[in-house]
């Protein structure tokens, strides 16, 4: 699979930039697909700030749906949402509120 | 110039309207060189707004028409029209390699499209789908030329198209689409189901509707005799507007019986059931009269989605229909998928002869999963109305065995959860496979009920695929073979003092129905427009008569002789 088509950028431990980022772990039995995966950028959409989804290493823009489906996240994995910019606290806060509400991830 | 293109009648009465091609326009792309990279780029966000907005049009219609669930791709399309990892390439590669828009658009979506597409799981392969849907949209937009958008039709149509997929039904406009008419498919195709389902007139398989006809063209669609006349002479014209009339008056007649009881000349009751595939179809089964639901098709909870219903929507829906119905018998048959009926995230293997293959109860037999939550649904719906179960493509008593073991368990899981399920729900089979016709004596010892389903037992007797025209003559309902299979079968069901209904297109067939009445058939399940007609039929016809007619065809030699016997006794 070439993912090599998004701009993907590597994790890099101890980012000096100011950043919010969560950890979550999927709970939705369909994992982060067609509907869980709408959602989330649609919400991500709503906010200036870039907004990231890593997931194994990976890392995508949120607000890309196609990166995010290439992602494949499937129940129980292990992953986190990263935000930088003017309303990235806010923007993390609902992706949150999304993500437990909709019971996809917790 | 007036021209007449013969087809087959799928649903019944006269259409008149423009034509609509539902077709795919041309989009090629050609590679050009521009001067003014950043004028492309406005061009090509031109056409991603105008794009954007005929989404939105096509979302809403479908969320009013269809529901959120039908809404939901139209959803996933407007993200990916505006995923700037799509978009952002395509401007970039507009302004680093001056090409065109159209070009830079194909190219990078065609990356993205083999991407998805060399993913080794069925819902990404979709995603390609979506892609591609999508890309098609804007290079309509950029190269000026309008793609079919059928919710949107805003004027009173005859839509025209090689075939229809139930997407594209999806689309369509109830209140505009007038009739249709197809290049391929034959009476038990989707398309002729779905427009008998929608009551518009319909004549599919003319071969030649696509190459001959034209947009606007004026078009009279003959769902009656399976004619479509394009442009024709104000004398024809005037002429079918007498045909409609008076088919729109002998509607008004056999409407006068929508509350009566189904009873012949002589006194006899049978029920008339309607065929169904959502709990929306019941407002056609209400109108019409039904007597009951005959067959519920589930499959259509399974389609047109991603991935597999819940217990709970499968639930919502089958206890919509068995209140819809009011006390009133509801057979549902269980999930039916495989042959011509695909589920791609079932992620099935590809079958030489899917006819033949791995479908219905040999599916939900061993994807057990599948199978339980729909028979959890069931089960826990069967306290809201009158539910029976049958199962399709039964062809041995183990099979039947083997499912009902698994209804049971289902049950006595549910009722030590303390659930409570209905005491006594009938469970039957589909008779399809002539295997099981010809021990159905043996069967009916074991089912509460049959239900003869047609469509797929002449196939199966004649061995002839009813999907290839090549072969359609051998479709023979009135073949003294059928007959007499269906009489053994309702024979059966009868020493063992259980019922014998039927759920294929012979059910709600003119020349069929004296034969069945004569055999003995206690429930006829169709179309339900055609409930009214067969029941001002039965009215008129003795059971008593019927039976010595019945007696007489299954000594004849072929369709031919028993289609004239009836005839000469119905002039009488």
């Amino acid at each position: 699979m070439n993912l090599m088509l998004f701009s993907m950028n590597k994790t890099y431990e101890g980012e000096t930039k100011s950043m919010s980022r969560k950890t979550f772990t999927v709970t939705a039995d369909t994992g982060i697909h067609a509907r869980p995966a709408t959602l989330l950028v649609q919400t991500a959409s709503k906010y200036s700030s870039d907004v990231n989804l890593e997931f194994n290493g990976k890392k995508v823009n949120l607000k890309s749906i196609m990166g995010v489906m290439s992602l494949g996240i499937g129940k129980g994995a292990d992953i986190a949402i990263s935000a930088e910019g003017n309303d990235e606290t806010t923007a993390l806060e609902a992706l949150e509120t999304l993500l437990k509400s909709e019971g996809l991830a917790n | 110039m007036a021209a007449i293109l013969k087809g087959i009648g799928a649903s019944d009465g006269i259409a008149f309207a423009k034509a609509y091609r539902l077709m795919e326009p041309d989009l090629t792309v050609e590679k050009r060189e521009v001067t003014d990279a950043a004028a492309e780029a406005d061009r090509f966000r031109a056409a991603l707004k105008k794009s954007e907005a005929e989404l939105e049009v096509i979302k809403e219609k479908a969320r009013k028409d269809l529901g959120d669930d039908k809404a939901a791709i139209f959803e996933a399309h407007l993200l990916v029209l505006n995923d700037p990892e799509l978009t952002g390439p395509i401007e970039e590669k507009i302004k680093s390699d001056s090409v065109n828009a159209e070009f830079a658009l194909e190219e990078t979506a065609n990356m993205f499209i083999g991407m998805f597409e060399a993913m080794d799981n069925e819902y990404m392969k979709e995603r390609a789908a979506d892609i591609k849907d999508v890309t098609k949209r804007v290079l309509a937009a950029l190269l000026g030329v309008d793609l079919p958008a059928p919710a949107l039709i805003a004027e009173e149509v005859v839509v025209v198209a090689e075939d229809l997929t139930p997407s594209m039904t999806a689309q369509l406009n109830r209140e505009f689409v007038k009739g249709f008419t197809t290049d391929i498919g034959g009476r038990t195709s989707h398309s002729a189901i779905m427009a008998r389902s929608l009551e518009i007139p319909a004549v599919v398989g003319t071969k030649n509707a696509t190459s001959d006809i034209q947009n606007g063209d004026f078009i009279i669609i003959d769902g009656l005799q399976g004619e479509v006349h394009i442009n024709p002479t104000e004398e024809i014209a005037a002429e079918y507007q007498k045909r409609a009339d008076a088919f729109a008056k002998q509607k008004a007649e056999w409407a006068k019986l929508v509350n009566e009881e189904t009873v012949t000349g002589d006194g006899h009751h049978v029920e008339l059931a309607a065929n169904i595939g959502t709990p929306a179809d019941l407002e056609g089964v209400k109108s019409n009269g039904g007597e009951g639901v005959g067959l519920y098709r589930t499959e259509f909870l399974y389609m047109g989605r991603d991935n597999l219903p819940t217990e709970e929507e499968q639930f919502e829906s089958y206890k919509a229909v068995l209140e819809g119905m009011e006390g009133k018998p509801v057979v549902v048959r269980t999930l039916d998928i495989g042959g011509d009926k695909e589920l791609p995230y079932l992620n099935l293997p590809h079958e030489m002869n899917p006819f033949l293959g791995f479908r219905a109860i040999r599916l939900c037999l061993e994807e057990q999963d599948i199978f339980r939550t729909q028979l959890r649904a069931l089960l826990r719906a069967s306290v809201h109305g009158n539910l029976k179960i049958m199962f399709p493509m039964i062809a041995t008593i183990n099979e039947f065995r083997q499912a009902k073991a698994v209804l049971l368990e289902e049950r006595a899981k549910l009722e030590a959860e303390g659930t409570t399920v209905a005491q006594k729900i009938e469970l039957g089979i589909m008779v399809e496979i002539p295997s099981t016709a010809v021990i159905a004596d043996l069967f009916a010892k074991e089912v509460d009920f049959f239900s003869i389903g047609t469509n797929d037992l002449i196939q199966y007797t004649m061995a002839a695929d009813r999907m290839n025209e090549r072969v359609s003559y051998l479709y023979q309902p009135y073949n003294p073979s059928i007959l007499r299979l269906v009489k053994m079968v309702i024979e059966a069901a009868h020493k063992e003092g259980k019922w014998a209904g039927m759920c294929g297109e012979m059910a709600g067939d003119e020349t069929a129905i004296p034969l069945l009445l004569g055999l003995g058939l206690d429930e006829f399940s169709m179309s339900a427009t055609s409930i009214l007609k067969a029941r001002a039929q039965l009215k008129n016809l003795s059971k008593a008569d019927m039976e010595s007619l019945a007696a007489k065809a299954v000594e004849m030699s072929t369709a031919e002789e028993v289609v004239e016997l009836v005839n000469s006794i119905e002039k009488k």
